[in-house]
């Protein structure tokens, strides 16, 4: 799916100026409060209306102004999840889910309240209000509301915001099955660069209304002239590995062209291509042999840069396997081991680095993934 | 004081239920419009409406009354129009009672229904938007249910409001046994002759009963839509 965006609206002292073309089945809106992300998922939606300008997904005009062309919110067939789920709090679950389906013509419904209720781990509170329903209860509900209006676009504006770690950690795969098994356009907003390396395939980087960059998220996460929006701390790599028999209970051995890692928490079956997302901070380097250290994940990569950080930080870029790695390390460390481009080292990443949010499955025919079978 | 009534005084008790109800009942929609275009637009002359509309809780009701006797008597503009076109006389009917009714409880429906519809959320709107719903489906099903326990607060005061006018409805109906005769004006009546004073005290201990029975009504039903409307 490809969304255009080219528009420009004021209000107040805020301005947005968001220029920019994202292809992918799941883009990521990803910035700051403040950075204008809700004010364009709105403007995508129908919801809030550009002063000038033209936002078109695939063939399809939602809105050009230089044409008088405005569809409205009802029309546009895009589902919205918001932040703070906006159930109809009169109306039962069921007829919550129900409430869109009515309104969406008979040739162009897909799915069921039973599949999508069975889907979401809802079908035991169809009968219930959502006055009596858990935080990631509502959110679900509100994912099945949407989904069953038929949207051939579904926006995310921060479904996560609003749950603790452990129920952001619960809906997330939920998230991702729409994702794969129902094969979804999304929208993503998120100030989250866990969630957006965890769901989404392309990102829009957006800072003070304007669109800094976009494009795959793992070449985003990777430049380091986007530190200043993406985040020093967060810098990470998104790699793609495929989960291979053998893991012992609780830990999955995952296969990847620079070396095998081990991964707990990942219950997948073999076969499986996972997201793997590693933290620079995560990665220490050897140079040679290491020896006997307990650190068992070990990635054979080649130097390609070396990038000063917040000091005494410093970035180094490797190519591990064809894809980008980095690691946080300090000048003197960088001196010891005589680092500079073209060097081999190994890349050593604790197992415990892979936390539940920092791994999750990847639908299979993604381009990343079948690099993967070649 | 519990003896039966009069065939007189049944009459005024009759008429006062039925001017209240039909004022409640017909303003309501005109309410619920005007609740809804000052609480939710924005457009020249809103400040003149919302002024317009509360103008009968601050004028004296006999003002108001004297005023409809002046445009909806059979000799003002209004009146002279609806007699000629539809046969409609007010003046001097319970029909003009009612509308006295209507008009002095108009304010407090509106303000009632508005407070709820401001405290709506015009984010379950915009969801219901992006479920395919129009403006008209949105309204019908997601702003109209959630100002349910506006409208029936407001339908309880203009309901007591109703049966308690006098100023207006004398003014401009008068005080006509079995005709326009409501309650109150009724009540004034009686005090206002010898040996009157039981049939006004058993009109009194009648008219607190049903304004009584009306709030206690009201009271149940908006904690059963309340639970409704809040979701449990």
């Amino acid at each position: 799916m490809t969304i255009r965006v080219d528009v420009i609206r004021q209000a107040g002292a805020f301005t947005l100026a968001a220029q920019f073309a994202s292809e992918g089945r799941v883009t990521a809106f990803f910035g700051r409060s403040g950075a204008g992300k809700t004010t364009l998922v709105n403007l995508v939606a129908g919801l809030l209306h550009p002063d000038r300008g033209r936002i078109t997904v695939d063939d399809e005009t939602l809105v050009d102004t230089g044409r008088g062309i405005d569809l409205p919110a009802h029309r546009r067939r895009i589902g919205y999840v918001f932040q703070d789920s906006r159930l109809f709090p009169h109306l039962s679950v069921r007829s919550n889910l129900l409430y869109g389906r009515r309104m969406t013509p008979r040739v162009e419904r897909w799915g069921s309240l039973e599949a999508t209720a069975d889907l979401l781990g809802i079908a035991h509170l169809l009968s219930r209000r959502p006055g009596a329903l858990s935080g990631g209860e509502r959110q679900r509900v509100a994912l099945g509301r949407a989904l069953l209006a038929s949207p051939r676009l579904l926006l995310l504006d921060e479904p996560l915001a609003a749950l603790d770690e452990a129920r952001k950690a619960d809906l997330l795969p939920y998230i991702e099955r729409l994702r794969d098994e129902m094969r979804l356009p999304m929208v993503y907003v998120s100030h989250s660069i866990e969630e957006v390396a965890r769901i989404a395939d392309t990102m829009v980087v957006l800072a003070d209304g304007r669109a800094v960059a976009s494009g795959p998220v793992a070449e985003i996460l990777a430049r380091s002239d986007l530190r200043p929006f993406t985040g020093q701390a967060e810098a990470s790599a998104v790699i793609v590995a495929r989960i291979v028999a053998g893991g012992e209970p609780g830990v999955a051995l995952v296969d990847h062209p620079a070396g095998r890692l081990s991964v707990p928490g990942l219950d997948l079956p073999a076969g499986r291509a996972v997201r793997l997302r590693i933290r620079a901070r995560d990665v220490a380097l050897a140079v040679g042999e290491p020896g006997l250290i307990s650190i068992r994940n070990r990635l054979a990569a080649t130097v390609t840069g070396l990038a000063a950080a917040d000091p005494p930080m410093v970035e180094v870029r490797l190519d591990a396997g064809g894809d980008v790695v980095m690691a946080s390390v300090t000048e003197g460390a960088v001196q010891a081991l005589g680092l500079r481009p073209g060097l081999p080292v190994t890349a050593l990443i604790k197992s415990a680095a892979f936390d539940r949010m920092s791994l999750g499955p990847l639908e299979t025919d993604n381009p990343q993934a079948s690099r993967l079978d070649t | 004081m519990f003896d039966a009534l009069t065939p007189e005084e049944w009459e005024a008790v009759h008429l006062s239920l039925r001017v209240a109800t039909a004022a409640t009942v017909g303003s309501m929609p005109v309410a619920i419009f005007v609740a809804w275009l000052l609480a939710r637009t924005r457009f020249p002359g809103r400040a003149l409406l919302d002024g317009f509309v509360h103008l009968p809780l601050v004028v004296p009701p006999v003002v108001t009354g004297y005023l409809l006797l002046l445009s909806f008597g059979r000799n003002g503009p209004v009146g002279a129009f609806l007699e000629n076109t539809f046969g409609i006389v007010l003046a001097f009917r319970w029909t003009g009672a009612a509308l006295a009714a209507a008009i002095m409880g108009f304010p407090l429906m509106v303000r009632a229904i508005r407070l709820s519809i401001d405290a709506i959320d015009p984010g379950l709107e915009a969801a219901a938007s992006t479920l395919g719903a129009n403006r008209v489906f949105v309204f019908l099903t997601v702003t109209l249910p959630l100002m349910l326990p506006g409208i029936l607060a407001g339908a309880v005061l203009a309901f007591a409001r109703g049966l308690g006018e006098f100023g207006a409805t004398i003014t401009f109906v008068g005080n006509i046994p079995g005709v326009t005769q409501t309650i109150p004006t009724a009540i004034y009546s009686y005090t206002q002759v010898p040996g009157g004073e039981a049939a006004a005290l058993r009109l009194t201990a009648i008219s607190v009963v049903i304004a009584f029975a009306a709030l206690l009504a009201s009271e149940a039903l908006s904690r059963r839509i309340g639970r409704r409307v809040l979701g449990k």
